[in-house]
């Protein structure tokens, strides 16, 4: 018996206390539904090779009020490290858009393709990949993109695999990698929704901070989105919370 | 023989001198003809394809005359007033036309006469080359039938069966009774008019199509000189005038660069939608003007644009905003100028079950994005093209290895979901391919792979199946 991933919400966080029992809604700092300051450059760093969790990170952060196609932009060394995207399967983590499909071989390509997308205000997201640490992807580089897109209005993400942290001007740079997934509410022994490890190392406006994040389908009261958790122990309080008062007498 | 379709069923559209000679005629229906003649060697017209051809012939037919316009689909009418003798004389204009027909492999059968109704005549049921002069007219019209004339089959018929067989039968019928018989038939199917019109009693003007514009902006220097880039803004805005004069855009461009010993060099770049925006043309050529190899300089640059599709002037939006499709077609034409056209593609979904074969690519200049087919399953996020072999350390007689390696590292099973058992397309694939199943596999740390065995152990399509590493869930 299989079951698709965000079949019943409400059961997949029952199950959810299987492998992070204490796990609180809406802690201190969580950034809610938008989690991601739009129109800026955004890094996303995954944690591990061969691990597409920065990638689906990217798919559920596009805007939802933008129209307009999505530009991807891939390099030789992202797709033969960590495979090309599968288009048909990119509307399980967000609306469905048009995708422009760029496959370039040099990493300087990548870079001028999506410089020319974030001055594009037409697309409604634009989203790099460039593979391990290349010279041309030097601070100026993401200077140039972050300045664009601000002025363009258009958000940038660029997936960095296999970088071990270079510089750049990104407003937010997060660090991305898989968690097991949720409880499969109808097989124990099968995988379940997705969930992820989102740290947000550096960020322009904002505590930086650590979280589980998962994508919740979308319900009648609530858009669709990535939802964050806080981390067990991590200490902090969920904003609803009173100190408890001791002198009751 | 070529046959196209008709009411009911496929009809005789063409065919030569020897199934003619058979006794076929064009209109017959294509089983008709096929039953009393099997050795009928048929195929289907390609009436646009002709179509396309008449038009084009049009135009090239210029070289005779600036008059000329296409006649009932099939034919081409030279207005040669005033151009016979630049060829010498009449009888060797008719000649210089059958050859040039012949050197592009078509048979033209060729008249003269003074008036279009009698050339059409002439050309289509007289002798072959036959010329008439003003005196003549009817005289030479005279033995032809009436559907010379350019009747429909309908009046055709009703002529025959009232026995009037001939033009010459036609004109002697008093032109009373002619008028009051046919007078509610259109000007174009009345056999009273078109006589007028062929013996020269009432005129048949030729509307010839307009030659299409050229758009071409030269910039000739005085000096040789080194680098083109600075000239192109000039030349860039003269041929974005010239378009804007005529309500056209550039669809598709070429630079020439003439170099002073001779050589020359071209490129060409094509745009998304029609566009005479110069700064727009000029940013397409940006990257390729810096490599040319300036030998001892250029003195001839010529920016021509070979498409142009119409495009009315607009005006700009009130409030002040870009116009969204305007510059994604912009985008679009950057990105291909310069990475080329196969790299920039909208996916597109085949029918088909096969993974890596429902994801295809369609060139972005040239077709609008499609609509992506969701999968009936969950599918990776990510997918290995062409699928990575892993190396099995613990099999398990069912489901997939509970430990093994890829790419150096070994991993561990924890949870797993499938099979999914994907057949080979036998109308695809060779024969012997073996059908795959699919596992959703989660090792220890939290990633996601999608494995999948190639056959099944008892298959006899092979030895003991593999496994293959195909996709990443997120």
């Amino acid at each position: 018996m299989e079951c698709m991933p965000g079949d019943s919400s409400r059961n997949a966080r029952k199950g959810l206390s299987l492998y992070l029992p204490e796990v609180k809604h809406a802690a201190a700092n969580t950034p809610d539904h938008a989690p991601i300051e739009q129109a800026a450059l955004t890094d996303l760093l995954p944690s591990r090779p061969f691990d597409p969790a920065a990638t689906a990170f990217a798919l559920t952060s596009l805007p939802r009020d933008r129209e307009g196609p999505v530009l991807w932009v891939q390099d030789r060394g992202s797709r033969q490290e960590n495979g090309q995207v599968y288009m048909p399967s990119i509307t399980a983590f967000g609306p469905k858009r048009p995708v422009l499909q760029i496959m370039v071989n040099h990493p300087r390509d990548v870079l001028w393709a999506m410089e020319e997308g974030a001055a594009c205000s037409a697309l409604s997201a634009v989203i790099g990949e460039v593979y391990g640490a290349p010279k041309v992807l030097s601070f100026t580089a993401t200077k140039r993109l972050a300045l664009r897109s601000e002025a363009s209005g258009v958000p940038v993400f660029m997936i960095r695999a296999g970088d071990p942290g270079g510089l750049s001007a990104a407003r937010a740079r997060w660090r991305v990698g898989s968690l097991p997934s949720e409880a499969n509410p109808d097989n124990l022994q099968a995988p379940g929704a997705a969930r992820w490890d989102a740290e947000l190392f550096r960020a322009r406006g904002r505590a930086p901070g650590r979280w589980v994040a998962a994508y919740e389908r979308g319900t009648s009261r609530a858009p669709d989105g990535v939802r964050f958790l806080s981390r067990p122990h991590d200490g902090a309080v969920a904003e609803g919370d009173q100190p408890v008062s001791y002198n009751t007498g | 023989m070529l046959s196209r379709e008709g009411t009911h069923g496929p009809v005789v559209h063409a065919l030569n001198q020897t199934a003619r000679d058979r006794g076929i005629h064009a209109g017959d229906r294509v089983v008709d003809a096929q039953a009393i003649h099997p050795d009928l060697h048929i195929e289907p017209a390609d009436l646009r394809g002709d179509e396309l051809l008449m038009q084009r012939l049009v135009h090239w037919a210029r070289r005779w005359c600036p008059w000329t316009a296409l006649d009932a689909g099939d034919g081409l009418v030279l207005d040669v007033t005033g151009a016979v003798h630049l060829f010498g004389g009449a009888e060797a204009l008719l000649r210089d036309i059958c050859q040039r027909f012949a050197m592009q492999g078509l048979s033209a059968r060729v008249a003269m006469a003074p008036t279009r109704g009698a050339g059409r005549a002439l050309a289509r049921f007289g002798p072959a080359l036959s010329r008439c002069g003003p005196g003549d007219v009817s005289i030479a019209l005279a033995p032809l039938p009436v559907a010379a004339l350019g009747l429909s089959a309908d009046t055709a018929r009703l002529l025959h069966r009232l026995g009037l067989k001939t033009i010459g039968d036609l004109a002697q019928v008093p032109r009373v009774s002619m008028m009051r018989r046919f007078a509610n038939l259109a000007a174009t199917d009345n056999p009273l008019i078109l006589l007028d019109q062929a013996l020269g009693r009432a005129a048949e003007p030729l509307n010839a199509p307009p030659d299409p514009q050229h758009f071409i902006a030269r910039a000739r220097l005085a000096e040789p000189v080194m680098d083109p880039t600075p000239y192109m803004a000039a030349l860039s805005a003269d041929l974005c005038h010239a378009l804007a004069q005529a309500e056209q855009g550039a669809r598709q461009l070429r630079l020439t660069i003439y170099r002073i010993d001779g050589e020359s060099l071209s490129v060409s770049r094509a745009t998304a939608r029609a566009s005479r925006d110069p700064a727009h043309l000029v940013r397409l050529f940006d990257d390729q003007l810096s490599g040319v190899d300036p030998g001892f300089g250029f003195d001839l640059i010529t920016l021509e644009a070979l498409r142009a599709e119409p495009l009315a002037r607009v005006q700009s939006e009130l409030d002040g905003k870009r116009n969204a499709d305007a510059d994604m077609a912009g985008l679009l034409d950057r990105l291909t100028a310069r990475l080329g056209k196969e790299r920039v593609s909208w996916p597109v979904s085949a029918q088909t079950h096969m993974p890596e074969r429902v994801a295809g690519r369609v060139a972005a200049l040239e077709h609008a994005p499609g609509d992506m087919v969701r999968p009936p399953r969950e599918r990776p996020v990510r997918l290995l093209l062409p699928p990575e072999e892993v190396q099995v350390i613990y099999a398990v007689p069912d489901g997939p290895p509970s430990q093994f390696r890829w790419r150096r590292v070994v991993y561990k099973t924890a949870r797993f979901q499938g099979p999914e058992r994907i057949a080979p397309e036998w109308w695809r694939d060779r024969p012997g391919t073996r059908l795959r199943d699919y596992y959703k596999v989660e090792v220890a740390d939290g990633r996601r792979f999608w494995v999948y065995r190639e056959g099944l152990p008892d298959d006899r399509r092979g030895g003991t199946p593999r496994w293959f590493l195909h996709g990443l869930f997120a």
